[in-house]
């Protein structure tokens, strides 16, 4: 979080740019095409999403800088935790929604 | 909407009350200006950005609310004491139950722990402040204008009545039109921000401002325990603003979130307010936790037992306390799995909390145990919180709990944490550290006085409902008929119930004669230790000057200030000259007060639909904020010769000190 | 009895070295809970997107469309990214020049979503039409008007900046708002990624 080491250079940029743009196209291209089933489908556009998140952490958030406890990894993963727990309970808990409609 | 129905007209008791409340505001103006207190009001306390200060206004604001959601129980039980009662209409009964529960739970008790944050934190951990003293002031007036918002619902425009959760549909427009569901809305909303960021406040206070010497693992048990609270608010907070905004697009531009129509889904609003809602009661409860755990060690003086225990405890608290909200609505049908889940986590919760209570009775085991104020709150709460646990036990059965849902045993539950664990833990809190803040101790015959009513008084009250939760009585009924009361036996026991509100309204009042009485004649503390106390707050002179520690203390271990007096008692100490630095602090602002009158005004205009209005605050709310980025000049340090004089006029302070023993 | 920063600035002063740290790690926590907020938003899309009362469905979303929004608020991410590194060099002309472009793409991206909320209207796909369009709106729209903020936010910077030069406090501005960003282009992979291309799939 401070100002030592940075891991921030144009090369980190670029590389995080090109990778978003590629697992931006890729699900764009199976979904356009209609190219695996419904299941594979839903499976791998949250997959490049995922990654593209992963990535955007790494090459333009820089989660890796600073030094000292990383109290802000420590925030995204409660965070993470968190959030899978609100959307994934929701749809879990009002599941028997689909059942009474 | 017309002026007619601005003002809230029709009973004699809302008359009484405006007229009153005309009074007093006249009062208060009359006084400000007569004695000329209009700067110092606006200088010392609208502006501050001092946690002290700001503590003590939390403080004031959480007693003055008791009061009104007190009032609000008292009509109530009134009500209920006999069969077919007349004295409210079923109306009025419901705005009454409505106000007091988001009263009691969000401008009573949050203020309340806020108080005891801003009192104690940075003193306990060694810092001269919190890490964001602006958001400090943002939050406090957050919360105070939501509050006012919330509370002048009373005599404009008409009291919420839709229950202190508000459930849609109950809460959409077809069936609570007009301004009282959305006071409910817009002063809950206000003040939830504020509480969001006092949550990232102290996270990183305690994260980041400790004395540098002072580990996490030597901080006092309090600081953890609002550590773990606050992480809780950061999970959950954001969930009410969402949940409170949907409501919102729905009764202000047509939405169908949880409408009956249109596809809406009521029971996801149940949903995500109790992802917000039962963290919340962990939320409060955590402090208490760590005020027992404090005041348990100081009185038996020995070290806490089972320190690691009972931080691992809190923190496992925070987090499993995320996996238990749908055990307030097992009976929504969501099917045997999910309620089996949660069951077993609202089980598991238990758990650790069970592991408190020995830790807190082994402390006292074999301590010499000092029965001081704080003390007697605490002792009365180790088996008041044991009977709220164990019904809620019963309550976590989801099969068993079709037949408790919403009956008379839940209400009796949740009184029994929510006072027994949470307003017990909060008032022994302020007994103990009220001399640290003011200078002087609370006199013990009053507090003896007050204590015992409410001891009394709560047992007298809510034992009876348990009774009447299992002869069927429900909540939120405004009455019940002769047969009921007599043939079912309800009346007895509604009427006994009674009393003890009673009881525990005139321990109130013992309180607040208690509070006016010893400004006057209190003990005043002249050493800054009057308990002869184990944790740093100790160390500092009561009340603590501006910059709280002219020195950053050094901390060697857990209990640093208990220790450091044992080493100059053996005269191991050697006073060096001490070498004053000038100190940073953050300089008084009224943006936070000026921002926080506009989101007031944007939480009115909305709630009364006028979308101008609205819009004209939150544009408001921007401005300010544009402000405050363009200032630059926010700090200032306090020169040396000023740390000089004001610690030379505290000598005696670190003394040692020590009460007979 | 008031002295002035200035007096002091080479002094050390205890516990207070890293006070701009502080300030974004209280700001990277704030960002945190703001993925909770949007968290609900997506609950609440999750379970009510099958709701559509019989009007507008997801298979409907304008496709072109929300894959140039997209696009454009990648790019804009690399930018902000791009003025960060010319903050780091000291090079306060390629840092405003960057910024204002990320701003303009920012403001494209808001237009465009403007417009298709406007086509839809005009369609007769309004808030009020379904369960299913309430969630939309107030999940898409609670994005935009991030990002409208940020747009703001980011003159009110450029401004500082004209005026003041990379000092610590602008560059930890900077920082934030950039931070802020890449946040908002995060966020919005998955609201492409779960609202529009699993809408249209």
């Amino acid at each position: 979080m401070s100002n030592h080491e940075h891991t921030a250079n144009m090369k980190a940029y670029t590389t995080g740019f090109a990778l978003s743009i590629i697992l931006t196209i890729i699900p764009i291209i199976l979904v356009l095409n209609h190219l695996l089933s419904k299941t594979a489908l839903v499976v791998s556009i949250l997959l490049a999403a995922v990654l593209q998140f992963v990535v955007q952490l790494f090459f333009f958030m820089h989660i890796r800088d600073g030094e000292g406890p990383r109290y802000n990894v420590m925030a995204l993963i409660l965070g993470i935790i968190f959030v899978v727990t609100i959307v994934a309970g929701a749809i879990w808990i009002m599941s028997f929604n689909s059942q009474v409609q | 909407m017309q002026n007619s129905h601005f003002f809230v007209t029709g009973d004699p008791m809302i008359y009484g009350a405006d007229v009153s409340i005309a009074l007093v505001s006249v009062a208060i103006i009359f006084y400000l200006t007569y004695f000329k207190k209009w700067g110092w009001l606006w200088r010392e306390w609208i502006t501050t950005v001092d946690h002290k200060k700001i503590g003590i206004m939390y403080l004031i604001s959480a007693l003055l609310m008791l009061f009104r959601g007190g009032v609000d129980a008292i009509l109530m039980r009134i009500q209920l004491a006999v069969p077919n009662s007349h004295f409210l209409a079923s109306e009025h009964y419901n705005e009454i139950f409505t106000t007091h529960g988001t009263i009691m739970i969000l401008f009573m008790a949050m203020p309340f722990m806020f108080a005891l944050f801003n009192i104690v934190v940075p003193l306990q951990i060694g810092a001269r402040d919190v890490a964001y003293p602006f958001l400090n002031s943002v939050s406090f007036w957050l919360f105070f204008l939501g509050a006012m918002l919330f509370n002048i619902s009373f005599v404009v425009g008409g009291s919420p009545n839709a229950g202190w959760l508000s459930y849609p549909p109950l809460s959409e427009n077809d069936f609570s039109p007009g301004p009282g569901q959305n006071f409910w809305i817009w002063g809950i909303q206000i003040s939830g921000i504020g509480s969001l960021m006092t949550g990232i406040n102290f996270v990183v206070t305690i994260l980041k401002m400790r004395t540098p010497t002072m580990r996490l693992r030597d901080m006092p048990l309090f600081s953890w325990s609002v550590l773990s609270s606050s992480i809780a608010i950061l999970g959950v907070f954001p969930i009410l603003t969402v949940t409170l905004v949907m409501l919102t697009i729905d009764r202000l531009l047509g939405g169908h979130f949880f409408t009956m129509t249109a596809g809406g889904n009521p029971m996801m609003w149940v949903n995500l307010i109790w992802m917000w809602g039962h963290p919340e009661v962990y939320i409060v409860v955590l402090p208490a936790f760590g005020v027992y755990s404090e005041v348990v060690a100081t009185f038996s003086r020995k070290r806490i037992f089972g320190y690691s225990s009972m931080v691992f405890s809190m923190i496992a608290i925070s987090v499993v306390s995320y996996y238990t909200w749908v055990h307030h609505f097992f009976t929504m049908g969501a099917g045997a799995n999910v309620n089996i889940v949660f069951a077993i986590c609202t089980m598991i919760i238990a758990i650790p909390t069970g592991v408190k209570v020995f830790n807190w009775l082994f402390t006292m085991y074999r301590g010499r145990i000092r029965i001081t104020q704080p003390m007697l709150w605490v002792m009365a709460f180790v088996p008041c919180f044991l009977v709220g646990g164990a019904t809620g036990v019963m309550l976590a059965a989801a099969p068993a709990d079709y037949q408790y849902h919403n009956s008379y045993f839940l209400i009796a539950h949740f009184h029994q944490v929510l006072i027994g664990g949470v307003v017990f833990g909060y008032i022994a809190g302020m007994y103990y550290w009220f001399p640290k803040i003011f200078g002087f101790k609370l006199n013990e015959r009053l507090g003896k006085w007050g204590f015992w009513l409410w001891q009394i008084g709560f047992y007298v009250c809510f034992m009876p409902q348990y009774a009447l939760g299992f002869m069927g009585m429900t909540r939120r009924i405004y009455t019940y008929n002769d047969s009921m009361g007599w043939d079912m036996g309800w009346a007895p026991l509604n009427y006994i119930s009674t009393i003890g509100a009673f009881l525990m309204g005139i321990g109130f009042i013992f309180q607040v004669w208690q509070i006016l009485y010893s400004i006057k004649h209190g003990e005043r503390d002249v050493t800054g230790d009057i308990w002869d106390g184990r944790t740093l707050e100790w160390s500092i002179p009561s009340p603590a000057p501006a910059y709280n520690f002219a020195i950053l203390p050094v901390v060697k271990g857990r209990d640093a200030w208990w220790y450091q007096k044992e080493e100059m008692q053996k005269g191991n100490v050697h006073k060096e000259a001490v070498k004053y630095e000038p100190i940073h602090m953050p300089n008084n602002t009224g943006i936070p007060f000026i921002m926080s009158v506009f989101w007031f005004i944007a939480g009115f205009g909305f709630t009364f639909e006028w979308m101008w209005m609205g819009i004209a605050g939150l544009i408001g709310v921007a401005l300010t904020l544009f402000a405050r980025s363009f200032q630059y000049n926010t700090d200032h340090y306090i020169p040396v010769e000023e740390i000089e004089k004001t610690e030379k006029a505290r000598k005696n302070y670190g003394s040692v000190h020590r009460t007979a023993n | 009895m008031q002295q002035s920063i200035s007096a002091h600035v080479s002094d050390h002063t205890q516990g207070h070295e890293d006070q701009e740290g502080i300030k974004l790690l209280g700001f990277w926590i704030f960002l945190v809970t703001d993925c909770l907020l949007f968290a609900t938003f997506f609950a609440a899309y999750a379970v009510l997107h099958t709701h559509t009362n019989g009007g507008f469905t997801a298979s409907e979303f304008n496709v072109p469309n929300f894959i140039i929004e997209t696009f454009i608020l990648l790019i804009s991410s690399f930018t902000s990214g791009i003025a960060v590194l010319n903050m780091h060099k000291g090079n306060k002309k390629g840092l405003t020049q960057w910024l204002i472009v990320t701003a303009v793409l920012g403001a494209v991206f808001v237009g465009l979503e403007v417009k298709e909320f406007m086509d839809m209207a005009a369609e007769g796909a309004t808030l009020s039409q379904s369960a299913f369009l309430t969630s939309f709106f107030s999940l898409v729209g609670a994005h935009g008007l991030h990002v409208s903020f940020g747009i703001f936010w980011m003159i009110g910077i450029l401004v500082q900046l004209s005026r003041r030069g990379i000092t610590p406090v602008t560059k930890r501005k900077i920082s934030m708002v950039s931070l802020y960003w890449h946040f908002l282009d995060a966020v919005w992979i998955f609201i492409f990624s779960v609202v529009y291309l699993m809408g249209v799939m």
